[in-house]
């Protein structure tokens, strides 16, 4: 096993056990992905021969889309499952899925998936890289370190960044992974929301608590505004979305309440005028299509990490020397 | 006709006498026949030197889940029994939650026949509080008191109606049976995996909070107090539920508790990793909790322990967390695991824990058994508690493996057990004959 593979262990599960220095790592190496996607001709040949199944369990449009260039502008083979019109429909558990995904000789799968731990359960089982692509209300560990990328792309830093995550706490896999990921690297994260969608006791984890989205802004450098999963008002977590855009709304004239200009960040996909006012989407303070394109070389950094490839070597593995 | 037994030079510990010395127990027709020193035995006895040993009255479990009928691919009433005996009890309670629902007297029959065709612990059938379980119509509970039922309860899901509730424990009187409930307020329990606290926030899984438990511990204690009904409180998990029942005993009303020796032990931080081992409902809650459980435990607040043993086939629980059954297989762990925590931990005596094990819920369940009084049935468990032996559950006689314990060493450990008057275990620490 090469140095950095070994740097970052046989999968990426989570945030929440990487060292900063791992996180600096894949943020780094990033860097010189970016300028991949571009080029005229957005390839290099950095995991030519590799074969990755995207294993997705559950509905995703980005997450997947952004897995496969990553993983086709590297030139490796890729295949896709989805969940529904596979095995898996068909009654199949999830160790014979990975048992029988182990037995086609394949390098690494990316899996999203709806139970908390499933990408754990699956690297404990098969030899194969495995990168989550979201574990039920676990980690997305991804989207966490694209939304690092981004903050750092625009505040030059993550150290004593504010970073205020807003909505559903409770139910997201993508506040989790920023909450490891900005506190390791020195960002000052607080959770912003209605009582019953934070986790109790999440104080404990070293994060600031705002019951009022007002005091969140007054804060924050950056707000990172998560979806309403529209599910959550059926099983009565609030009462309507109506009292949640009046509540806990990101919108244009709370922003301008704000002692400074705040970055808008938001994972997607958007619910507009439920979280966020299309105003503040569109806005010029948003990053979230920076967002989006930065999950690209976040993803190339860590499937080309995962395989094995040295950090130092990232730069000249996009010319093609690095093979 | 069985031959005489004699168990020669043991620490004979009989919490029904509150007994604790070396001496010698005469076993014939089965049922002890004098306890002493300096026994001599009658002709064709088989005399065993048990120096160095416990013998105790056969541990009483009054928490098991033997899944026949319906799934004797877990476990059956006679592998269950087989698993009682190489833990040291010689008497056992089976949970109603079978397929179908054990709601009446044919069924209670069948159990009471499979355990007498095994011929191992005792097996004592619960009736079902409901009809299916299914929390609506009272089940006929006269006729399967009749016919063995030692007590009622809907465990594995909570008697949900307050009503129906009320009803089963004021008809229960009638019996002089327990009504042992399993205490879950069923909306916020909800989908929850593990216990609602810092770990269930960090690995993101729903969280059952202990005051999904300590509602219905609450108003179960209130009904009893109603009704004059006897209300056992089944596997209680958290320092609520603890002082809650404090306080209904305080006030004389007939409530009795019993903890499992994982409440006792681990914590909710044995789900990090998603160990779906450590998946059991009630969830494992928070070292206060455990505390407040052994601390109960010692002042009789709660009054025994029970292993809640629940079989699951291995590839059930080889799944993820939020979709792995909840439950974990106890019998041949119980003594080990409580002898382990409450004696070497300074909690409990070792005569104050088989009180516990077995002289106290024997009394709670009306059995007999938890003595060795000269004339009961000779129900014996001779237990070593010197030597260190390792858990490792392909050598379980259980027919499933779902434990959290693999690989602890443990002190305690049956080593003989005797029930009806007959050896139905020799471990391997026997003594030699």
């Amino acid at each position: 096993m090469t140095p950095a593979a070994a740097a970052l262990g046989k999968d990426l599960v989570g945030l929440e056990h990487l060292s900063a220095e791992q996180i600096r790592l894949i943020l780094d190496t990033a860097e010189p992905f970016k300028e991949v996607s571009e080029r005229p001709i957005k390839k290099v040949p950095a995991l030519r021969g590799k074969t990755i199944v995207n294993l997705f369990f559950e509905a995703s449009t980005r997450t997947r889309i952004s897995f496969e260039f990553a993983e086709k502008r590297l030139s490796a083979d890729t295949v896709n499952v989805a969940a529904s019109g596979s095995s898996v429909q068909k009654g199949e558990t999830l160790v014979d899925t990975a048992k029988n995904l182990e037995a086609m000789r394949i390098d690494m799968v990316v899996m999203r998936h709806g139970s908390s731990g499933a990408a754990q359960f699956l690297g404990d089982r098969i030899r194969s890289n495995v990168i989550n692509a979201g574990d039920g209300k676990h980690e997305h560990p991804t989207q966490g370190l694209l939304d690092m990328l981004t903050i750092r792309d625009h505040h030059g830093t993550l150290e004593g960044v504010k970073v205020c995550l807003v909505g559903d706490i409770l139910h997201s896999r993508v506040a989790r992974s920023n909450l490891w990921g900005l506190t390791k690297l020195g960002a000052q994260v607080a959770v912003c929301g209605p009582r019953p969608l934070l986790p109790r006791g999440i104080e404990d984890l070293g994060v600031t608590v705002f019951s009022r989205i007002e005091a969140a802004i007054e804060w924050a450098d950056v707000l990172n505004v998560l979806r309403l999963q529209l599910e959550r008002m059926e099983a009565g977590f609030i009462p309507s979305l109506r009292e949640y855009f009046r509540v806990f709304g990101v919108t244009l004239e709370r922003l301008e309440r704000a002692p400074r200009p705040l970055t808008i960040m938001h994972p997607g996909p958007m619910n507009r005028g439920v979280e966020i006012e299309s105003q503040v989407a569109d806005g010029p303070h948003s990053v979230i299509l920076d967002q989006v394109t930065n999950g690209v070389a976040v993803r190339m950094a860590v499937l080309y990490l995962l395989a094995g490839g040295r950090p130092e070597l990232a730069d000249a593995a996009k010319s093609g020397a690095g093979e | 006709m069985s031959r005489p037994i004699l168990l020669k030079g043991g620490r004979v510990i009989d919490p029904s006498r509150n007994a604790d010395a070396v001496a010698d127990v005469l076993i014939e027709d089965g049922k002890v026949t004098a306890v002493g020193s300096g026994i001599g035995g009658p002709d064709g006895v088989i005399e065993r030197d048990v120096t160095g040993l416990v013998v105790a009255p056969g541990l009483v479990d009054v928490h098991v889940h033997l899944r026949e009928p319906g799934n004797e691919d877990e476990e059956t009433v006679a592998t269950g029994a087989r698993a009682a005996v190489a833990g040291g009890f010689t008497a056992v309670c089976a949970m109603p939650n079978t397929d179908p629902v054990t709601d009446n007297q044919a069924a209670v029959g069948f159990i009471v026949r499979q355990s007498v065709r095994a011929g191992l612990a005792r097996v004592y059938p619960i009736g079902a509080v409901s009809v299916g379980q299914r929390g609506e119509k009272l089940a006929e509970m006269g006729e399967m008191v009749g016919a063995g039922a030692v007590a009622v309860s809907d465990d594995g899901r909570p008697v949900v109606s307050g009503h129906l509730m009320r009803t089963a424990l004021e008809y229960s009187r009638t019996f002089d049976i327990p009504v042992a409930d399993h205490c879950e307020e069923p909306t916020l329990a909800a989908g929850g995996a593990m216990h609602e606290g810092l770990v269930s926030a960090r690995l993101g899984l729903k969280g059952i909070p202990a005051a999904a438990e300590e509602i219905m511990v609450a108003r179960d204690i209130i009904l009893a107090e109603l009704s004059g009904g006897h209300v056992h409180l089944c596997h209680v998990s958290t320092r609520g539920s603890v002082d809650l029942i404090r306080r209904g005993k305080a006030r004389g009303i007939r409530v009795t508790a019993e903890v499992t020796p994982h409440h006792l032990s681990l914590d909710h931080s044995a789900c990090e990793g998603y160990d779906t081992n450590a998946k059991m409902n009630p969830p494992l809650r928070e070292p206060a909790d455990v505390d407040a459980l052994r601390e109960a435990l010692r002042e009789g607040v709660i009054d025994c322990i029970a292993s809640d043993h629940a079989p699951h086939a291995y590839d059930e629980k080889e799944a993820a967390f939020d979709q792995a059954p909840f439950g974990i297989i106890g019998l041949e762990t119980a003594f080990g695991i409580a002898h382990a925590t409450l004696v070497a931990g300074g909690v409990l005596s070792l005569p104050e824990l088989i009180a516990r094990m077995s002289t106290i819920p024997a009394k709670i369940f009306h059995l007999p058994g938890g003595t060795l009084r000269p004339g009961a049935p000779a129900d014996v468990s001779v237990l070593d508690v010197t030597k260190a032996w390792t858990v490792d559950p392909p050598q379980f006689h259980s027919k499933s493996r779902n434990t959290p314990y693999t690989g602890r060493t443990l002190t305690g450990r049956a080593v003989l057990t005797i029930a009806g008057g007959r050896v139905v275990h020799e471990g391997p620490l026997a003594p030699a004959r």
